[in-house]
């Protein structure tokens, strides 16, 4: 793609400024003006924005559709819940619900790490990137792509939930993993210490955006933008696709996965319904509708759309579902760059960088 | 002994369920590259068709055979309004077709909880299949239910005769040649659009057989047809695209392993075991068990 270097060197000033503009309103505008029971809701879709990030990197810039993220989401969700179960139950002590089904008298030998604290903040994108890093070594190197990809991910985040589901005495079951009571020593019945929480998600949320958004600038940007369009010519280049593809799959994941395990926090529960089929296209849906190959739009998408959903599914869920699934037809099937691409549609700029996905 | 053969035929049975819709799927995938994830909810029309023929015709088994012929014009027709509105549109891009059919699938779900209700309704079986043949008596009896043998026949006639008409029909050459090489088809006279909208009516169609059989063995809900079709894809990544002889020995086997390994373990667990051996037969034939030889890159 070449591009003028004036546009350009235009663009990364209002790019700046955007961000800077982000900031103040994370930081300053939104915190002043939002009660805590809205700031909460912020950072639950902040939470589902960084998911979004990952999902733009795998997909608008991959073309790795992945149903599945549900599944690093919950690893992370459940890496951080365990932790903080264990931190509130005290050393050596159970957590409350296995103490409470009298299911289990002694410590799951998985729980076991997540009790310090160094182990699990670095499990909750660990974790899923091994993960991810596993499924993608499998699935890449055999060419398995498109559409079988898709429907593989997708299976594994539902097996993960009805996995998590079967094993009640372990993981909650239905219920998940719910009631905690600190967050690293600080309690979180302090509206403070709540307050600490939503700073934590935006700070991570905005240096994750700027991080993916050097890593679309850099070399590999370019090449995982060549894989998405032309996989066996860059294979003729003496590249290797399935290791391209691989890293964005795992980088994505790792992102999941962070969201997840902030949103415990925030949110205070984690369960098996929040990672299942439907949450995982879900987090997709966002992304979609704002722009999947820009990563600004994605965020921005996913947060309008969680935001839609508590504000009109509460008085109207039968009419919120068929807008929420026509607008993503509409946009998907007629607008593929997203509600962001408008404003280049409009101004008749270059094309939007989301090209046919084959 | 007879407690593995009995959950083999419980696997068979699950596995002809999976085959019926596979089918419709394979079908529709094979034809334009496009994975219709409103598949479910075509089967979901179906077996609410089975509810709706009830209302009106009394007797059980009547209504059932009558709802047979029923389900699947009504899935049909829903299957070429869906191919008409949008999918043809949406013909280079198939990864976007699967998204926007999940669109619809949503609408569709949405659609069944305001017309019959959140909770799951209930269907009557007619008596003739609420029976069991006792193969081998004793302590361990090895019984089949006769509703599973219906749904085991049904599978398989649906596959005879697609099976038939692909091979010795005008309309089936016409199929196979627009899935084949769709280019060199339309260059050779054939209606592609045409064949297109026929070969999604019969493939949305047999999803509304699946349905009416799957009201003998489960509760019909708004979001039963979610589940199932996850099952139903990975039979069609198992056994190749647009291949029906992968896809009979897909279902079967999956429907086997999977009833086999719940007995041996859990229900949670199993699911988990046939997706690995899933992932793990990809590293063997990334492809499926038949592919289409083709010279294409991609």
């Amino acid at each position: 793609m070449i591009e003028n270097p004036k546009v350009r060197r235009s663009s990364r000033w209002r790019l700046a400024a955007g961000y800077a503009l982000g900031a103040v309103l994370l930081f300053a505008v939104a915190p002043a003006a939002l009660s805590d029971f809205r700031l909460e809701q912020l950072a639950r879709y902040l939470c589902f924005a960084l998911v979004a990030v990952g999902i733009s990197l795998a997909w608008g810039r991959g073309g790795m559709l992945t149903l599945g993220q549900g599944l690093f989401f919950g690893l992370g969700g459940y890496v951080m819940a365990m932790h903080l179960k264990l931190a509130d139950a005290g050393p050596g002590q159970l957590p409350d619900f296995m103490l409470l089904y009298g299911s289990t008298d002694q410590l799951p030998w998985w729980w076991e790490p997540f009790r310090s604290p160094v182990v699990a903040i670095a499990a909750v994108f660990l974790v899923p990137m091994a993960v991810a890093a596993l499924i993608g070594f499998l699935v890449f190197r055999r060419r398995v792509k498109g559409a079988y990809f898709a429907i593989l991910s997708q299976a594994l985040a539902a097996a993960f939930a009805i996995l998590l589901i079967g094993q009640q005495a372990t993981t909650g079951g239905t219920n998940g993993l719910t009631n905690f009571q600190g967050f690293f020593g600080f309690s979180l019945h302090d509206p403070v210490n709540r307050r600490m929480v939503y700073f934590v998600i935006a700070g991570t949320l905005l240096a994750v955006m700027l991080l993916t958004r050097q890593l679309f600038l850099s070399r590999y940007g370019e090449l995982l933008v060549a894989v998405r369009d032309s996989e066996e010519r860059v294979r003729f280049l003496g590249y290797d696709p399935a290791l391209v593809k691989l890293v964005a799959y795992v980088v994505s994941a790792g992102m999941a996965g962070l969201a997840g395990a902030l949103f415990v926090p925030a949110v205070g529960i984690i369960s098996p319904a929040l990672i299942g089929i439907v949450p995982s296209i879900q987090f997709l849906i966002g992304a979609a509708i704002g722009g999947r190959a820009s990563l600004v739009g994605a965020a921005l998408g996913a947060i309008a759309v969680a935001w839609a959903q508590t504000t009109l599914s509460e008085e109207f869920p039968a009419a919120w579902t068929y807008f929420q699934a026509g607008l993503f037809i509409v946009v998907v099937a007629f607008l593929p760059g997203g509600l962001i691409s408008l404003r280049q549609l409009l101004a008749r700029r270059r094309p939007s960088p989301v090209g046919g996905t084959p | 002994m007879t407690v593995i053969l009995s959950q083999s035929f419980t696997g068979v049975s699950i596995g002809a369920v999976l085959l019926l819709i596979a089918l419709g799927l394979s079908l529709t995938f094979g034809q334009m590259g496009v994975i219709n994830m409103a598949h479910g909810e075509f089967i979901m029309a179906g077996a609410y068709t089975v509810y709706v023929v009830q209302q009106s015709v009394e007797a059980p088994g009547t209504s059932l055979l009558l709802a047979l012929p029923v389900a699947f014009l009504v899935a049909g027709a829903m299957g070429v309004l869906l191919e008409w509105l949008l999918i043809r549109r949406l013909y280079t891009r198939p990864l976007d077709t699967l998204l926007v059919t999940w669109g619809v699938s949503l609408m569709l779900q949405q659609l069944a909880r305001d017309i019959f209700g959140a909770p799951n309704v209930h269907t009557r079986a007619p008596s003739w299949l609420s029976g069991r043949i006792t193969l081998i008596g004793g302590e361990h009896p090895l019984t089949l239910a006769h509703s599973r043998l219906f749904i085991l026949a049904l599978a398989l006639a649906a596959v005879l005769a697609l099976t038939l008409t692909l091979r010795l029909t005008s309309l089936g050459r016409r199929m196979r040649a627009v899935v084949q090489h769709r280019e060199l088809a339309e260059a050779s006279g054939i209606a592609t659009g045409q064949v297109d909208r026929i070969t999604f009516f019969i493939g949305s169609g047999l999803a509304g057989l699946a349905g009416v059989a799957l009201t003998l063995v489960g509760p019909i809900g708004p979001t039963m047809g979610t589940n199932i079709i996850i099952d139903a894809f990975l039979v069609i990544v198992v056994g190749g695209i647009g291949q029906l002889r992968g896809a009979v020995i897909a279902a079967f086997a999956l429907g086997v392993l999977q009833a086999v390994m719940e007995y041996s373990t859990t229900v949670s667990l199993a699911r988990v075991v046939v997706l690995v051996a899933i992932v793990a037969f990809l590293q063997w034939r990334p492809q499926g068990i038949y592919t289409l030889r083709t010279r294409s890159l991609a």
